[in-house]
Formats: C-alpha cells, sequence, structure tokens
C-alpha cells in the first residue's frame, strides 16, 4: 500500500456561515460551520477546509472562532484560507487548530510571504491557493494550455501564468497547492483536467483539484494518473456534498470501483446527507 | 501534555480527554514530573523544537520520565526528537533515546519516479512487535500523516511501526516505555482513536 487520495470537502465561511456560490456570486446559506464539518467526519472525509470569504478582516475573530470549535470537537485534519495577510494571521490559524493554512492574494502581493513563513512554521503546513482561469488573447479568445492567476474571488487577472507561479512557491516553500479552476467553480461540470495535470507535473508537491467537480466520475478523472487524468492527489469539491446530492462515503466506494486508490469507508461511516442547510 | 509551543496542542488535549485522560498542559519540568504519563504532540520544525524543549529544561524531565519507565507518547516531532539527530535548518542534536537521524524524504520514489513531499493524507501502518500498545491495535490501520521529514533508525529492532513512502520507513518507533509515531492520531479519526484508547490503557496498567 501507499499514500492514499484524499476526498476533501470544502465549505465557504462567511461571518461564521457556510455558504455555496456559483462562480463566486450567487451565495445560498448551507448551515453551521462545526455542524457541517462533524457531519462530513461522521462521512469519514479525508480531510475538511474552511475557505474563509468574508469581506472585512474586523470579522476574522469570527473565523477563529469556528475553527477552534471544530478543532475540539471534529477529529480530522482541518485546512483554513481566506484572508490570510501575514504570518501572525498564519501562526493565529494554527494556534487555533488549523492543520494546515492556505494563502493567496497576500503571496502575490508579497512573493517572500511564503518563504518567510516556511522557514518559520515548515512547509509542511503551509498550503498556497491559486484562482486560475483560462487566458485570452487580444481578440478575447482562450489561448489554449495557458492560464492566468487571478485574485479578488476570481475577478481581477494579475497577469502572472498559473502554472509558473505554482512551480515558484512550491519552490519557495509552499507544502501544496490548492488550485481552483474560476472557468469550472460552481458549474459542476467537471475539474478542469488539462490545468490540473499541467500543474501536477510540474510541481513535485501535492495538488488539491478545485472547481467543477459534480459527480464522481469528476472526482475520479481529477485523481487519475492516467494519460487524460488530472494528476492531483485530492479533489476537493463542495455542492455535491452541502446538498445532499451524495455523501463522501459512496464517492469513495464509486471511485474505489473505479481503481482510484481512496481510504475505503469503515463500518461506522455515516450515510446521513448534508441538508443544505434549509 | 509538554507545551513547547507546537500549535496543535489543542486538538490534541481534546483527543487525550474524549479517549478518558485526564490531561494536564505543562511548560515546567516539575510539571512533567508529576504526570503517570507524558505525551510530546509535535508541528514545527526539529530545531526550533528542542531549542524550545531545552529552554524550558524539558528535555531532562522527559527524559527521567522515560527513564523512570511512564509511558511516553511522541506525536510527528514528538517522535522526531527522540532520535540522536535531525538535519532540518541544520544538523540539530536530539534526545538521543533512539539510535538515528531524521532525514528529508527523497526526491525519488523506488521505481525511480518524482516523490512528492511533503507526504499530506492516509497511508497505511503495519505494526510488528509485542509492546503494551500494539497489543490493542489492528495490525494495520490507516492513519493521517503530514510531513516532510522522517526517523532513520539505527536499530531495526525499535521500529514497531512501518509505511511506505519512497519506500518502507519508520512510522512508529517503541522501547518498554516509549511509543512514538508520525503521523497524528488526533486526526486520524476512529483508527487515531483505537490508538489513544490504547494509550489510555497503557498509562493506567502502568501507575
Amino acid at each position: 500500500m501507499s499514500l492514499l487520495k484524499r476526498i476533501i470537502p470544502c465549505l465557504d465561511v462567511d461571518k461564521g456561515r457556510v455558504v455555496k456560490g456559483v462562480k463566486y456570486i450567487d451565495h445560498v446559506d448551507c448551515g453551521n460551520p462545526v455542524e457541517v464539518a462533524q457531519l462530513y467526519d461522521a462521512q469519514e472525509a479525508d480531510e475538511v477546509t474552511f475557505l474563509d470569504i468574508t469581506a472585512s478582516h474586523e470579522e476574522r475573530g469570527i473565523l477563529l472562532d469556528v475553527v477552534s470549535e471544530t478543532a475540539e470537537t471534529v477529529f480530522m485534519p482541518l485546512t483554513v484560507g481566506g484572508g490570510v495577510r501575514s504570518l501572525q494571521d498564519i501562526r493565529d490559524l494554527l494556534n487555533a487548530g488549523a492543520d494546515k493554512v492556505s494563502i493567496m492574494t497576500a503571496a502575490v502581493h508579497d512573493p517572500d510571504l511564503v518563504a518567510d513563513a516556511a522557514a518559520k512554521i515548515g512547509s509542511a503546513n503551509l498550503v498556497l491557493a491559486i484562482d486560475a482561469r483560462a487566458s485570452t488573447d487580444a481578440d478575447g479568445r482562450p489561448r489554449a494550455g495557458h492560464w492566468e492567476v487571478c485574485t479578488h474571488g476570481g475577478r481581477r487577472p494579475t497577469g502572472i501564468d498559473a502554472v509558473e507561479w505554482a512551480a515558484r512557491m512550491a519552490e519557495a516553500g509552499a507544502g501544496e497547492i490548492l488550485l481552483t479552476s474560476m472557468d469550472r467553480d460552481g458549474t459542476k461540470s467537471g475539474y478542469d483536467l488539462d490545468l490540473l495535470r499541467a500543474v501536477a507535473d510540474r510541481v513535485s508537491v501535492p495538488v488539491v483539484a478545485s472547481g467543477g467537480g459534480g459527480r464522481a466520475e469528476d472526482l475520479a478523472a481529477a485523481l487519475s494518473d492516467g494519460e487524460a487524468g488530472g494528476h492531483a492527489q485530492a479533489a476537493l469539491a463542495a455542492s455535491i456534498f452541502h446538498f445532499g446530492e451524495t455523501t463522501v462515503s459512496e464517492v469513495k466506494n464509486t471511485l474505489l470501483d473505479m481503481g482510484i486508490p481512496v481510504r475505503p469507508p469503515s463500518p461506522h461511516a455515516s450515510a446521513q446527507r448534508a441538508s443544505g442547510g434549509v | 501534555m509538554v507545551d513547547y509551543g507546537a500549535g496543535n496542542i489543542r486538538s490534541v488535549a481534546k483527543a487525550l480527554e474524549r479517549s478518558g485522560l485526564r490531561v494536564e498542559v505543562t511548560d515546567s519540568p516539575a510539571g512533567v514530573a508529576a504526570a503517570d504519563g507524558v505525551v510530546l504532540p509535535g508541528a514545527g520544525a526539529f530545531a526550533d523544537s528542542l531549542a524550545t524543549l531545552r529552554a524550558r529544561g524539558l528535555e531532562e524531565a522527559v527524559k527521567a520520565s522515560i527513564a523512570d519507565g511512564r509511558p511516553y507518547l511522541g506525536l510527528c516531532v514528538g517522535m522526531q526528537v527522540l532520535f540522536d539527530e535531525g538535519e532540518e535548518h541544520g544538523l540539530t542534536p536530539g534526545f538521543g533515546v533512539f539510535g538515528g537521524r531524521v532525514e528529508r524524504f527523497p526526491e525519488n520514489d523506488t521505481d525511480g519516479g518524482r516523490l512528492r513531499v511533503p507526504q499530506i493524507g492516509w497511508n497505511e501502518v503495519c505494526f510488528r512487535g509485542e509492546h503494551p500498545m500494539t497489543a490493542h491495535l489492528p495490525e494495520r490501520d490507516h492513519y493521517y500523516f503530514v510531513h516532510s521529514y522522517r526517523a532513520v533508525p539505527t536499530e531495526p529492532s525499535a521500529v514497531t511501526g512501518t509505511c511506505n513512502y519512497g519506500g518502507n520507513f519508520a512510522a512508529a518507533v517503541a522501547n518498554p516505555s516509549v511509543f512514538a509515531v508520525q503521523f497524528h492520531p488526533e486526526k486520524s479519526q476512529h483508527a487515531g482513536k483505537r490508538l489513544l484508547d490504547a494509550y489510555r490503557r497503557w498509562v493506567e496498567e502502568s501507575r
């Protein structure tokens, strides 16, 4: 046996509530993050990710409370990102109980932040998040095989090549790349496999696929090491779990049938579905 | 439980309490000396961790507790510090309870392909040998790992759990008063609880 591929439900958290939007715009309330994390723990998710999308930095305390409460009741790995601006923010989240902290916009503004943080806290707990969008030429036509890093919930393109950025930040000390396709996010039309493969083949750290997961088959494609697969080590999904369409254990059983090595659900795994907060 | 500034201290404390242990978090040698068992959690760099442990006089206290036969549970860096030395951020001497060095994973897997470092995720550990802990654990279980460095013991007999990542490595080492693991039982759902339950039993039996 060797290292297994991971299934990660992702919770977008706004002012202490789980929300889910389509292409980062319309948000629906999906419940209390601590309770939702507990449900995914019972379903035997391999990890849970919280992405704080609260616009105002003044409301940061709410997130820290949510992280502490989750870490005290849920005995599974927890990654937290969104609005992380400094080494102090990273430390605060780790002390609150996060296992890994992800940074995105702050790394674009200050590319030394990743190297500084890696030197102080080590690479293993440091995730670089990338929101990538297919590049277009002057006439607005997509340039195949080129993606651009975006910030501000995908609204602000930076002109930075996403594959090069991933390689540079992994070299600087990011221990994992959380790669979201902004073209696919919330669409449930499948992950951007070309983007995933381009990054996963370029870096020697784990890559988490995000954006577009709508069915177990999509996750399988993102995790596949085959020629047309995404070559990712973990797949993150939100809507398919939040709205109770399926459970982590159902997805895992399908993946096992398809030959993707994931941790098999134990006899304890809960079959209860999320209710989408309704 | 020894507090030396490791970030995940609260989740470890809660997980130990869930397994029925009474947890005192301490950063003093006297606190360590008063305990029936010592847990050293871990997250962070080898050199920094040892600097803090030594500055607080905790190395001697922890070693005295182990020498006294009180059950020691080491988690992640709490396993790594037991070795002769570690190479993260320059060569730093460890506690020397076990012979060997803590080294970074190799760049390539056994088949010559690239090995992704850190190892992040769930991997299977196979236990062997007789120990009060392994007596209550399944022969194999999946646990959560997140690390770039792992111990390379000089004495194969110290290894009580192996895991495969870039080849087999020591996921758990033990002696009569030590059980130390590279993975995170406090993050390993049911498998982790089984291990911490076994630790509670061991502490009770050793009192």
